[in-house]
């Protein structure tokens, strides 16, 4: 049995903050960032530490800021379509498809069934090779780079099925507005079903090295735990919110393109901690491959891919505004579009999950943590700058 | 949502209901409610999520349009808020004490279009730009292109001709407006 | 060698800043190192060609392809290409992509930190002219007007194959001499300086960052 440890050198707390003198040379003032080890995007924490352990954290993003919203403010609609993919490097798609379908509502145009299902192809391939990446990282910032060589591979073998579908090996532009650039090539099944196998094996193996590890469990489990309060105060989505055991999922609760048809139930974890959101991001991983699965078996194989769009150099989009979201990786990603009746958008404002995660998420979470840990804890919250900043 | 429009519609000074889609709507209130109105839809009326918060620039009428934009997870609604503000006299109630990330957001339109939210946390401090004195850049008078050519150093041999014309020569010669 | 330019001997002004960290910095410049004898230069560059250490700073979008490029599909460690964790000991700076204005400062810093013989590669187009952000107000359109770039791979953004070839192009001109930015650097320093101020307005950090 353990005695309680002496806590007398830290700073005492009052109100839940830390109270720290900077002049009394019992801290020290790191950056942790913008030159990043995790695999997220540039993005840096300023921290406070005592000893080992932080006792104030602070993030600072703009390193990756372009003016998204100002620049598609003086492009035309259909100029922006190769710009919104440009946000969020990891997983394009769900740019795409929101941009798409925010501008179909306006616009009352209806795609047909066939690019519906091959959006929701796209997608949940761009999801399985988005979570594969981020594994790599997860795994990285406990020190098992081994992992992150298989999965960036086996990523990677996911990038060159979608260069075979869409012509582009990290940024597609597919999803035009009003269906798809084109179908699927010929014999795309059977290839997309062999990298299936793959990504499987692979992840069996992963769940023998990495969530049976000793070392792994050991450092994770019990570390950043997100309360159930925490949700709606702080606004947290996706898969750090279901491992609270909160079953709340864009697909399940407000079904967008063919999700009502596929039959899936919603990964839940109860810790909540960062081994529980590696659990259900992992769970998800499955669920990916199902669900590819199921939508290459349901699919319509012909059909039109695209609904004929007027000429799109004068396309003006009847006034009005809207909001259209989607499950992505790591929670809500949303697009609210507002025309006013002119060639140009009037407003476009991305609602990006990182938003909530990087920030008081994550200023509070690292509160006690170790040095050591902070990478990790910040993977885990699958935090990316770009949808941040824009 | 027409009926949350309704029970509203005595309480608070709520005008020009827009129903998107069926789980979409938006409603108008003067600035002066608007904190009221959302603290409201927040504790009795099951908005607990605020989804994003912004502002749209309508320049030619002088005025900031803020949408707080909440989401009921219960009856799966989401409701735009708008608040208009004048452009010259910029101040806004500060929602941080509602939601942990608003404070961000406030942060973000401090910056990015000069609209005050006094005692919100860090309100001052710079979100994404370092050192920028220009006029805040998502107002709609800033000319990011002007400034570009003005500030860093454009590549000869760029050639800009107006994509729209271009294109239309290359690929509908006869057709559009001239 | 270094005596015969009156330049190198003016000391830097360094006023961002503030008392006391102006007793920190040293206030010299850099200045151009001049090649040795040729037989010593031909094997010193041939050494330099076989180790490139990249600095693992993935400054835009297009370090994305970076990742691939150093596991296991693409191995670049094929060629003596390896990421490096500090700028200290990295002689290759990729620039990946785009560069905002907030970054730039830190890829100034960053460049002048790391040690001699430096080379730069810039891949994207944003880094060439602009890009497709060549009219946003927060990214840079050419970097070479801030620090010299050796070596340019376009694309949006290039394949790991590109880079790969990239790099393969890099240690031809490495061993034949001709990657000289570190000197351009050093015999432009004014230049580079001027135009690096104008844009990063609060310059709180010493001007050569050594």
């Amino acid at each position: 049995m353990m005695s309680a440890p002496d806590r007398s050198k830290y700073p005492e707390l009052v109100d839940g903050k830390p109270v720290v003198d900077l002049d009394s040379e019992k801290y020290v003032k790191l950056w942790h960032g913008p030159q990043h080890p995790g695999i997220t995007g540039n993005m840096s924490l300023e921290l406070t530490l005592c000893g080992d352990e932080v006792v104030e954290c602070k993030t600072h993003v703009g390193y990756l800021h372009r003016g998204f919203e100002k620049l598609m403010e003086r492009r035309t609609w259909i100029q922006n379509f190769p710009v919104v993919c440009r946000i969020a490097v990891p997983e394009p798609a769900f740019n795409e498809y929101l941009y798409a379908a925010g501008l179909e509502e306006l616009a009352g145009i209806e795609p047909p069934e066939r690019a519906q299902w091959i959006r929701t192809l796209n997608l949940e391939m761009m999801r399985l090779a988005s979570f594969l990446m981020w594994l790599g990282g997860q795994a990285g910032a406990f020190g098992n780079g081994t992992i992150g060589q298989w999965t960036v591979t086996h990523r990677d073998y996911m990038l060159d099925l979608f260069e075979e579908m869409t012509g582009g090996r990290i940024y597609h532009m597919y999803m035009l507005p009003g269906g798809v650039r084109s179908g699927l090539p010929d014999g795309f099944e059977e290839r997309l079903e062999a990298v299936l196998k793959r990504v499987e094996k692979l992840l069996g193996e992963i769940e023998l090295v990495l969530l049976h590890n000793a070392v792994f469990k050991v450092r994770t489990v019990g570390l950043g735990i997100i309360d159930k309060e925490m949700i709606d105060r702080y606004g947290i989505t996706g898969p750090n919110q279901r491992a609270c055991g909160i079953a709340r999922d864009v697909r399940k609760d407000d079904p967008y393109l063919v999700y009502d048809q596929l039959d899936f139930e919603v990964v839940t974890g109860t810790a909540s901690d960062v081994y529980e959101r590696t659990l259900v991001r992992y769970g998800e991983m499955y669920q990916c491959i199902d669900l590819i699965r199921q939508i290459l078996e349901r699919m319509p194989q012909d059909g039109p891919f695209h609904e004929p769009l007027p000429n799109v150099l004068h396309w003006k989009i009847p006034p009005g505004e809207t909001y259209v979201k989607a499950e992505c990786t790591r929670g809500e990603k949303g697009y609210y579009i507002v025309s006013d009746g002119s060639l140009y958008p009037r407003r476009i404002c991305i609602r990006g999950p990182s938003y909530t995660h990087a920030f008081p998420v994550m200023e509070k979470m690292a509160i006690g943590t170790d040095i050591a840990d902070i990478a990790g804890l910040m993977v885990s919250l699958h935090t990316y700058p770009p949808e941040i900043e824009r | 949502m027409k009926q949350l429009f309704e029970r509203l519609r005595p309480l608070f000074a709520v005008t020009d209901f827009k129903q998107q889609r069926a789980d979409l709507a938006f409603m108008h209130i003067p600035k002066d409610y608007a904190e009221m109105l959302i603290r409201h839809l927040r504790d009795h009326e099951g908005f607990s999520h605020l989804v994003f918060f912004t502002a749209v620039d309508y320049i030619e009428d002088g005025i900031f349009r803020l949408i707080y934009m909440l989401h009921n997870y219960e009856t799966k609604d989401t409701l735009g808020v708008h608040v208009d503000l004048s452009r010259t006299e910029a101040v806004m109630t500060s929602i941080h004490p509602l939601w942990e990330q608003a404070a961000l957001y406030q942060r973000e339109l401090k910056e990015m279009f000069g609209i005050d939210f006094p005692g919100s946390p860090g309100v001052d401090e710079g979100f994404m730009l370092e050192g920028w004195d220009e006029i805040p850049p998502m107002r709609r008078e800033f000319d990011t292109r002007a400034y570009s050519e003005k500030t860093f150093f454009p590549r000869e041999g760029r050639k800009k001709t107006d994509p729209r014309a271009h294109m239309q020569e290359q690929l509908y010669p006869n057709e559009g407006e001239k | 060698m270094t005596d015969s330019n009156p330049v190198n001997d003016q000391e830097l002004p360094n006023d961002g800043l503030t008392y006391p960290d102006t007793e920190y910095y040293c206030k010299t410049r850099p200045v151009p190192v001049a090649p040795h004898f040729q037989a010593m230069e031909q094997v010193r560059n041939w050494a330099r060609a076989n180790s490139l250490s990249v600095q693992a700073f993935g400054t835009g979008c297009g370090a994305v392809e970076l990742r691939p490029l150093l596991t296991a599909r693409y191995d670049a460690y094929r060629f003596g290409v390896m990421p490096s964790p500090t700028p200290r000991q990295s002689c290759v700076f990729v620039i990946g992509g785009y560069a905002s204005v907030k970054t730039l400062k830190r890829i100034v810093v960053s460049y002048e930190q790391m040690q001699n013989p430096k080379f730069v590669v810039a891949l994207g187009s944003c880094t060439v002219n602009g890009g497709m952000y060549w009219d946003s107000y927060n990214t840079i359109n050419r970097i070479d007007h801030y620090i010299p770039v050796d070596l340019y791979i376009s694309g949006c953004m290039p394949r790991p194959e590109a880079l790969l070839a990239g790099f393969v192009k890099l240690k031809e001109l490495i061993k034949a001499g001709k990657c000289e930015g570190a000197n351009k650097y050093a015999e432009n320093f004014d230049w580079y300086k001027a135009n690096q101020k104008k844009i990063i307005k609060d310059w709180n950090m010493p001007d050569y960052n050594w």
